[in-house]
C-alpha cells in the first residue's frame, strides 16, 4: 500500500487525551495494589496494538504483560503446514487459504513455495469464493484449508452448509479451526510444572472482542468463577485496552474475579446464535490439536462430524499425508514465552537467526506474533 | 490490519442469502448465512468478516466509527482506500472495531 504507514492511519483515530485520562486512573489504582500483576492478552491483535502504541511505557511498573498464543496463522504447526503443502502439490488439487497462511513455513517450504513451483495455491477473501473457483474448475478437486478461531469457524460450516445444499462434488475441507477458551486453561493449568518460576504467572486475561461476537462472552465463565482470575473482553483500539486494564485494576483492587465486557457494542454474553448452531451442527472437538510453540493442547482442535467425513479432504487424502510429528526449532523458546516465562529478548536467536524475513518459531511467523512485534516495535521497550 | 469498518446494507438478495453493502464508498456482496432471517434490512449497519455479515452494529455507534474513518480515508487516493477496505474484513483474527 505505496508509502502509507499503518501509524499515519491510526494517528487520528485515538484519543491521546482518553488514553492519558486512563493512564492516571490507573496509576491510582496500581499504587492501593502492593503487588505485581501480570495480564495476559490471548490475542495478537492486542499485543500489536500494546506494542504499537508502547502501551507498556505508560503503564506503572507493576502492570507486567504476558503475550498469549494470539494468531491462528502462528499458532499452525509445521504438520499441518506440510498436509497443505503436499495437498497443494497434487496435480488435480486447487488449495484455498485465508490471511497470511500462505507465508507460514512448513518442514518442505511455505505454500507460497509450493506455488513457485508449480503448484496452484489460491488465496481468497471469502470461504465462499471457492464456489466460484469450483464451478470453473469441475475438473478439479478445491481444497479449502480452513484456519482460524471461533471468529471464522461460522464461515467454514456456511460454506459447508452451501456445498451440500447444492450437491457440489469438489470442494473438501482440511479443518484447522481451534478454539480459544481451552488454550487459555491449558496456559494456566500448565502452572504446576513450573510453580517455583513464577508466583501467580496470569492473574488475569483481555479476552478477544473478536471471538465473543461469535461465542458471547460466556465461554470465558470458568475463568473467573473456577479459577478466580478475572477476565475482560476487550476492543482492539488502544482506548479499549486502557479501559480494560482500569476495569481489571479495580477488580484486583476490590478483591473481584469477574468476567466483564468493555467492548458492550458488539459483545453480548450469549453471541450469534446462529453462526453457533451451524458450529454445532458441522464440527465436533477433536481430542488433541498440537499449537506451534505451545505443544498438544487438550480439546482445543475441531474436525467435520463423521457424518460429513466425504467432504474431508483428511479422510479423502488419508493415503499422501504425513503424519510424523515434527518437533520445533530447538533453539526457539516460544512456548516459555506464551506461558509467560520468558520475553522474546531472551531468546538466544531473536533478531538474528530469527527475524520476520526467516522465522523460526511461531512467535516470529505472523506480524503479530510476540516475537514480531517486539522485533518490529523494540524501539519503543 | 483490521480496521474494521462498518458497513451500511443498501440491498438484499433473499434468494442467493447475500447483501451488498457499502464500506466507506466501496460495495461489496456480504453473506447473511450467520444472521437469523429477516434480522438484516437495508439501511442497517454491519460488521463484516471474510465476506459474511457476522453481527448488527448500533446506528449511533456506526456513525461514530465512521466519521473517524471518513477523516482517515481522506488522505488516501481511491485505489488505496480500495484495497484498505478490501483488506480491512479479511483478518482471520480479529473484526471488531
Ligand atoms: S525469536 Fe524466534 S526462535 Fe526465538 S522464541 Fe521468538 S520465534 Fe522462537
Ligand atoms: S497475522 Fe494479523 S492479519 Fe494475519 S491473521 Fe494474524 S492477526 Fe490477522
Amino acid at each position: 500500500m505505496s508509502s502509507l504507514e499503518l501509524k499515519d492511519l491510526y494517528d487520528g483515530f485515538r484519543d491521546p487525551d482518553v488514553i492519558k485520562g486512563y493512564q492516571k486512573l490507573i496509576a491510582a489504582e496500581a499504587k492501593k495494589l502492593d503487588r505485581n500483576v501480570n495480564i495476559m492478552e490471548v490475542c495478537g491483535g492486542h499485543t500489536h496494538t500494546i506494542m504499537k502504541y508502547g502501551l507498556t511505557q505508560l503503564l506503572p511498573e507493576n502492570i507486567n504483560f504476558i503475550h498469549g498464543p494470539g494468531c491462528p496463522v502462528c499458532i499452525m504447526p509445521k504438520e499441518r503446514v506440510d498436509h497443505a503443502y503436499v495437498l497443494a502439490m497434487q496435480p488435480d488439487v486447487i488449495l484455498l487459504t485465508l490471511g497470511d497462511m500462505i507465508k507460514v513455513p512448513g518442514s518442505h517450504g511455505s505454500l507460497q513455495d509450493a506455488r513457485a513451483k508449480g503448484a496452484d495455491v489460491r488465496y481468497v477473501y471469502s470461504p465462499m469464493d471457492a464456489l466460484k473457483i469450483a464451478e470453473e474448475n469441475s475438473d478439479k478437486k478445491i481444497v479449502f484449508f480452513a484456519i482460524g478461531f471461533e471468529t471464522t469457524t461460522p464461515m467454514t460450516a456456511a460454506l459447508l452448509d452451501v456445498v451440500i445444499k447444492r450437491g457440489i462434488n469438489n470442494i473438501f475441507f482440511h479443518i484447522n479451526h481451534v478454539t480459544v477458551p481451552e488454550v487459555m486453561k491449558e496456559l494456566i493449568d500448565s502452572r504446576d510444572e513450573h510453580v517455583n518460576s513464577y508466583d501467580h504467572r496470569i492473574d488475569a486475561f483481555i479476552g478477544p472482542s473478536h471471538v465473543s461476537v461469535i461465542s458471547g462472552s460466556k465461554i470465558y465463565e470458568l475463568f473467573s468463577i473456577e479459577y478466580h482470575i478475572p477476565v475482560v473482553v476487550a476492543g482492539f483500539e488502544p482506548v479499549d485496552v486502557m479501559e480494560a486494564i482500569y476495569m481489571m485494576m479495580k477488580q484486583f483492587n476490590e478483591g473481584r474475579s469477574d468476567l466483564e465486557i468493555q467492548y458492550k457494542r458488539l459483545v453480548t454474553p450469549e453471541g450469534n446464535l446462529k453462526a453457533q448452531a451451524l458450529i454445532e451442527h458441522y464440527f465436533e472437538k477433536v481430542s488433541l490439536f498440537k499449537w506451534r510453540g505451545m505443544g498438544n493442547v487438550p480439546n482445543s482442535g475441531l474436525k467435520l462430524r463423521d457424518e460429513f467425513a466425504a467432504y474431508d479432504a483428511e479422510v479423502l487424502f488419508e493415503n499422501i499425508l504425513p503424519y510424523d510429528e515434527i518437533d520445533d526449532h530447538k533453539l526457539c523458546i516460544c512456548g516459555d514465552i506464551l506461558r509467560g516465562f520468558a520475553k522474546p529478548q531472551e531468546c538466544s536467536v531473536f533478531g538474528t537467526a530469527c527475524k520476520p524475513s526467516s522465522p523460526l518459531g511461531s512467535c516470529m511467523v505472523s506480524s503479530e506474533g510476540a516475537c514480531a512485534a517486539y522485533y518490529k516495535y523494540g524501539n519503543l521497550i | 490490519m483490521c480496521l474494521s469498518i462498518p458497513s451500511k446494507v443498501v440491498k438484499i438478495d433473499p434468494e442467493l442469502n447475500i447483501a451488498t453493502v457499502d464500506t466507506m464508498g466501496v460495495q461489496r456482496t456480504a453473506g447473511l448465512d450467520l444472521m437469523e432471517e429477516g434480522s438484516v434490512k437495508i439501511g442497517d449497519y454491519v460488521l463484516l468478516h471474510i465476506g459474511f455479515i457476522m453481527n448488527k452494529i448500533d446506528e449511533e455507534d456506526a456513525l461514530e466509527s465512521l466519521r473517524v474513518y471518513q477523516e482517515i480515508l481522506e488522505k488516501l487516493d481511491e485505489e488505496e482506500r480500495r484495497v484498505l477496505v478490501l483488506e480491512d474484513d479479511n483478518c482471520v483474527n480479529r473484526e471488531a472495531p
